[in-house]
């Protein structure tokens, strides 16, 4: 499904991802875990194209996207579920969804986005009961599932996620990545990257460790989290517990 | 069978981006985490984001023995002590061993890749599979052990025993498939053969041998007096142990995991590396594993990448037969010996001429090794037979407790051992394949 290679990306003279190499395959859901400032978010943004590589390849489908523009990856199938949500708050949820599918609606293709919205509010009956209700008055757990339903209106393959439990409750987060499984089950491939190591890896097939830049560790999700590095950085177990 | 589908036949392509990816993330962690690489990277000015590619990988410098020698004990380990969890080392004939670390981690893929080496060769969970490695520091016993469990099969931990106990195991309990160096084979079956014992009288039908060179003619023969099928296999302890390289159906080379472990050919000479197919020595970097990672490995073992597919539908490619070693060590019933180590040792004993020869025969289908030492004339006379006994005994234990090698000792005169037209004593005399 996405084969990167080498890539390097950044803003302006900060060079942030230093030569990066991962890959996902149709219907796993892959994990990016890391701290704060490790370039995660930037990785995801320089696949969707909102940034730019300064080198390296990204291969979508077989093939070569590294300068293809932002619309292109949505209509071939690369949708991103940004850090924050970013819904427009004085909007509805109804319009902010239909704005998902901007691009079947530049190709005629409404009654596409009209099925598929009928099939989110059916993932999201609380999207549904509040479709009219403007979207800043959401709950964090309601606009999350709003921000996801609003990827999937372009109807993607592979759905990137850049944080989708930051600000959540527990149990919210629960629900999130419960919603995540389901998707996968509907034949989604999912690139999630997320600070919540423990429960994205619950529910992840693989996950890469991204230090500064670099991929640090690769493996099984189950190896990870059996990782003594991921466990002492990440997944907030005692430290010592590992020096006595 | 095929233990790992997934991996095992997954496309080149496919598997050239995961080993890339696998080595870079390597590569992080070795020069965040070994002194070692990091010194050694760093002398060299390499940046290691320069490794883009599987090419690139020849740019790095190569990693010898000696230099992990150097690092005795811990030093090369990429993760804390508190993290490892097995120790194993090599047998340390020349000095300091090798000492290998692994994490939780690592003993979880070795033990599968062991299981892809049975697997491949039909061993299953039906089978009682007889281990007749050594289970201490080396890597072979306790390597085919997880592996087999790990496949579900029962296993029989039968190294130590006597020869006459293997026997009666694997007549009485049934054993299935038999895991030894190809020589224990041999001597397995000449003891049988002396005991009376028809091997059809066995239920043993698989041999998986490996830790010593062996031949097609041995096989033939080991094949022919067990009435078994006889599978090759190759490993080595600073790699992994058992599970680096193994034979499928076809027999026709070995495939190496190259998910974990990337295999080049290099001349020995001129370290450049050469294309598939031409003979060299063989080269490992592992890519997965985390408490004794290893950037190009020269392993001193000579053989070549087999090019082409193979029948199997496995994608990994395959290295030949282990030919022979670029350096002088022997491999006698799965311990490496250095003649130049002898050397040093017999040195060490006054009266003792730096002339020696070391014959390698097969008697029973044990390999027997006799150490011919030439004597100085003016130490004494050979004539003088009590005190030329009691000067064998002393080299005898010489060699057994500083080397562990129980060798026939025999005195000989100055000279008499044959030499080259240039004057060279021929070291070695190997008359194990002629004797099978």
């Amino acid at each position: 499904m996405l084969k990167i290679r080498n890539l390097e990306a950044g803003y302006d003279k900060l060079k942030v991802l230093k030569g990066m190499s991962l890959h996902v395959n149709p219907g796993e859901i892959v994990t990016i875990i890391g701290a704060n400032g490790a370039g995660k978010s930037t990785l995801l943004n320089t696949i969707a194209s909102l940034v730019k590589p300064s080198s390296g390849a990204i291969i979508f489908k077989e093939k070569n996207v590294t300068t293809e523009r932002p619309d292109y990856m949505i209509k071939h199938g690369c949708a991103l579920v940004p850090e924050g949500r970013q819904l427009y708050p004085t909007m509805t949820v109804k319009e902010n969804l239909i704005l998902g599918a901007y691009t079947l609606y530049s190709g005629h293709n409404r009654r596409i986005a009209d099925e598929r919205l009928d099939e989110i509010y059916e993932m999201f009956p609380v999207l549904s009961d509040r479709k009219n209700q403007l979207a800043g008055t959401l709950s964090g757990g309601e606009q999350q599932m709003a921000a996801i339903g609003r990827a999937l209106m372009s109807g993607p393959d592979l759905l990137m996620m850049d944080e989708p439990s930051m600000g959540l409750a527990p149990i919210i987060v629960k629900n999130i990545f419960k919603t995540i499984e389901s998707l996968r089950a509907g034949n989604k491939t999912i690139l999630i990257v997320e600070q919540n190591a423990k429960a994205v890896l619950e529910i992840a097939d693989r996950g890469y460790v991204m230090e500064t830049g670099s991929l640090i560790i690769e493996g099984e999700a189950s190896e990870l989290l059996d990782n003594n590095d991921v466990k002492r950085a990440y997944l907030g177990r005692d430290y010592n517990e590992f020096t006595d | 069978m095929i233990y790992s589908r997934e991996y095992e036949t997954m496309a080149r392509e496919d598997l050239e981006q995961l080993q890339v990816e696998r080595l870079q993330i390597t590569l992080n962690q070795v020069y965040r985490n070994v002194k070692f690489f990091k010194t050694l990277f760093d002398d060299k000015h390499i940046d290691i984001s320069e490794v883009k590619s599987l090419e690139d990988l020849s740019r790095l410098p190569l990693t010898t023995k000696e230099d992990l020698k150097h690092s005795y004990p811990y030093e090369a380990f990429a993760v804390p002590l508190r993290d490892i969890v097995r120790i194993h080392s090599t047998s340390g004939t020349t000095g300091n061993p090798i000492v290998v670390g692994y994490t939780k981690n690592d003993l979880n893929i070795w033990s599968s890749l062991v299981g892809r080496v049975l697997s491949s060769v039909g061993i299953d969970n039906n089978h009682l599979v007889q281990i007749a490695f050594d289970y201490s520091q080396s890597t072979g016993g306790l390597g085919f052990h997880y592996g087999a469990e790990k496949l579900g099969a029962s296993v029989i931990p039968a190294s130590g025993e006597q020869i006459l106990k293997q026997i009666k195991i694997m007549k009485d309990y049934r054993s299935s498939a038999l895991i030894s160096t190809p020589g224990y084979a041999l001597h397995i079956a000449s003891e049988l053969e002396a005991l009376g014992i028809d091997p059809h009288e066995l239920n043993l039908s698989i041999g998986l041998f490996g830790a010593e060179p062996w031949s097609e003619k041995m096989r033939s023969e080991i094949e022919s007096k067990l009435k078994i099928k006889a599978f090759d296999n190759y490993g080595l302890s600073e790699i992994i142990g058992p599970g680096v390289a193994y034979e499928c159906e076809c027999r026709c080379g070995m495939h190496v995991n190259e998910d974990h472990f990337i295999v080049e050919v290099i001349n020995p000479d001129t370290l450049e590396v050469l294309p598939e197919g031409e003979e060299g020595e063989l080269v490992f970097t592992t890519v997965t594993k985390q408490a004794f990672p290893l950037i190009r490995y020269r392993t001193g073992d000579i053989s070549k990448i087999i090019p082409g597919s193979c029948d199997c539908s496995r994608t990994f490619r395959r290295i030949e037969r282990v030919s022979g070693r670029i350096d002088d060590m022997l491999i006698i019933d799965g311990n490496n010996i250095f003649p130049s180590r002898i050397e040093e040792l017999l040195f060490e004993i006054e009266g003792v001429e730096p002339h020696f020869q070391i014959i390698l025969s097969r008697e029973k289908g044990t390999t027997m090794i006799e150490l011919k030492v030439e004597i100085s004339p003016d130490f004494f006379s050979i004539d003088e037979i009590r005190r030329a006994e009691d000067f064998r005994k002393k080299i005898t234990n010489h060699m057994s407790t500083r080397l562990g090698l129980r060798a026939k000792i025999t005195l000989v005169e100055p000279k008499s051992i044959g030499r080259s037209s240039g004057g060279k004593v021929c070291r070695v005399v190997d008359l194990r394949e002629d004797n099978i």
